[in-house]
């Protein structure tokens, strides 16, 4: 009876997680889908428990009461800058649970165990384990435990392709000899070495990519899971995740002109040292500071406006000083916009949070392709920590090695205004063409700081 | 024996994955831009829903050793699902239109512009 009453349990829990996704569309109704999967979840844990009879109630509750005194004070406190190192984490977590619960299965059924059950729960280990050390180490970057920049020696490929070769023909030996238990231990450390020196050899600036290929293997590993146990739920709830995780890995390749297998084998860094002579011949140019009062003078006759941030607007904690500005700008009906590149910011959407934050109304925030037609009509475009999003040489310079990344068309608007701390180059290592351009009024220092003085200066004014 | 119905359901699960994956790309394409953050930590909880594989497993364990990993993995679990969907939810609060002063300010603009039409 109770198998019966879970299975329809879970049906409408199945129902709640689609709707949720569904409402996640837009801002008006997201709220609703938070609130729609979190009982699509307690349901699917209600039926579970109905069904299956738990001895250890203790040791559930017990996990629920750590899981909240861990999980609640990150919730609430965690600042918006941090949230996707939280993302990072939460995909470590999310992938050792699911391969611990495999594990378990593998102990509980032991040698009985049949083939097929063990090849899925193999893989399932293994994707599990790797996702768990990757997203260890794309936390250790993200909150700079461990220096950003790649981990680049010879034949690092190979190396790191042969831990998981390892991994993978541990695995097939397991299934062959599902007696021998030794092996799950060994697999599991290969396959969390492969994770290690994976995501170890990726570049910080590539990091909305590698944790939304880490979410698409979390997504994966808790499908498999669901398998191994013949858990519908499961299954669609890991590949609703595993496929959000891989559209989001897809638009942030897209949006850096990088294939999947560039981001996970490419190693930036690597190239950029070596397209090092352009800058060379380039350090020959001058480029004249401007200061805060030049452009306080050409923002008094601006009537358009548009903010170009970019993740050093957030290392400087200046998304507050950009909305006091935004708001003096409306105070004398200027209009102004946010234009947001799909990798600004250090994880997919990462910048709209940062600026949500700040109280600037999403209205504001405007996506690449719907702001680039308006930048031609736009008196001043202020770009505040960001570079190789808005470089021209990706339309222009065949050989630059950002040709063909979408960028917002910042040279179009009629000023400039570049925020920049030095002439230092952008994660790609590429000189900025807009530098040089004869609309573009570079304003050098710290971007909080020159923002702050703007803003003194707008006053005045 | 056990194979057998293994492989039958194989069938009927493999048929789930494959619709739930495409469902899911058709859904998450259609998700706001601005929205890809709270929806990667939304995603994060949902597949939290592997606690209950935990549970299950927790209702028939062998031994001892079973019993702390599958503690380990609902504490795990259950953390996810505390702070995703918590999270979730402050992200989203944050997220608001124009205050009404400055909106009507922006309609009266709107409208000025329209009524010579």
């Amino acid at each position: 009876m109770n198998d019966v009453l879970v299975s329809y349990l879970y049906v409408i829990s199945v129902i709640l997680f689609v709707l949720s996704l569904r409402w996640m569309s837009e801002v008006k109704t997201a709220q609703r889908g938070n609130w729609a999967a979190a009982s699509g979840l307690a349901i699917a844990i209600i039926g579970t428990l109905l069904a299956y009879y738990i001895q250890r109630v203790d040791l559930l509750a017990a996990g629920f009461v750590i899981g909240a005194l861990i999980g609640s004070p990150i919730a609430l406190r965690l600042p918006m800058t941090a949230v996707p190192q939280r993302t990072a984490m939460s995909h470590a977590f999310g992938s050792m649970a699911v391969a611990l619960i495999g594990a378990s299965e593998y102990y509980n059924r032991g040698a009985s165990i049949d083939a097929f059950t063990l090849s899925v729960l193999s893989a399932e280990m293994i994707l599990g384990f790797l996702t768990f050390t990757g997203s260890i180490i794309a936390f250790a970057k993200l909150q700079g435990l461990i220096p950003g920049n790649p981990l680049i020696y010879p034949g690092r490929v190979y190396i790191s392709l042969s831990t998981l070769a390892i991994a993978i023909v541990l695995g097939i030996y397991f299934v062959l000899n599902p007696g021998d238990s030794i092996i799950l231990p060994i697999m599991a450390g290969f396959a969390m070495l492969f994770g290690f020196l994976l995501v170890m050899a990726i570049g910080g600036a590539d990091m909305p990519t590698v944790i939304a290929i880490l979410n698409a293997y979390a997504g994966l590993s808790a499908a498999g899971l669901g398998f191994v146990l013949d858990n519908k739920v499961l299954i669609v709830a890991g590949s609703l995740d595993g496929s959000s995780g891989f559209i989001l890995a897809v638009i942030m390749s897209q949006a850096m002109n990088r294939s999947f297998l560039n981001v996970l084998f490419g190693g930036v860094g690597a190239k950029i040292a070596k397209s090092d002579e352009p800058k060379g011949g380039q350090g020959a140019r001058q480029v004249t500071g401007f200061t805060v009062e030049d452009v306080a003078t050409i923002l008094d006759n601006a009537r358009t406006v548009i903010f170009v941030p970019g993740y050093g607007l957030a290392v400087s904690q200046a998304q507050h000083v950009v909305k006091e500005l935004a708001d003096v700008m409306q105070s004398r009906d200027i209009d102004v916009k946010y234009a947001i590149h799909p990798v600004a910011g250090r994880m997919p959407g990462h910048m709209n949070v940062l600026l949500a934050e700040a109280q600037v109304p999403y209205d504001e925030l405007w996506e690449m392709d719907k702001v680039n037609p308006l930048f031609p009509e736009t008196d001043v475009a202020i770009v505040v920590g960001a570079n190789d999003v808005t470089n021209p040489a990706a339309r222009t310079k065949a050989d630059s090695p950002l040709y063909g990344m979408p960028i917002l068309d910042v040279d179009k608007a009629k000023t400039v205004v570049f925020i920049k701390r030095s002439m230092n180059p952008g994660f790609s290592g590429m000189d900025n063409e807009l530098f040089y351009l004869p609309n573009t009024m570079m304003v050098f220092g710290d971007a909080k700081r020159v923002l702050t003085d703007l803003l003194a200066a707008l006053k005045k004014s | 024996m056990a194979t057998d119905a293994a492989q039958a359901d194989l069938a009927v699960n493999l048929l789930i994955f494959i619709l739930a994956t495409f469902l899911g790309i058709e859904l998450i394409r259609h998700v706001s831009r601005l929205l890809h953050t709270p929806l990667m930590a939304l995603t994060n909880a949902i597949s939290s829903v592997s606690i209950v594989a935990g549970l299950i497993v927790l209702s028939e364990p062998k031994n001892d050793f079973v019993l702390i990993l599958v503690t380990v993995a609902i504490t795990l679990a259950a953390t996810n699902i505390v702070s995703g969907f918590m999270i979730t939810g402050r992200i989203l609060r944050m997220f608001r239109r124009r205050d009404p002063n400055e909106g009507k300010k922006k309609e009266q603009q709107k409208g000025a512009e329209t009524t010579p039409k």
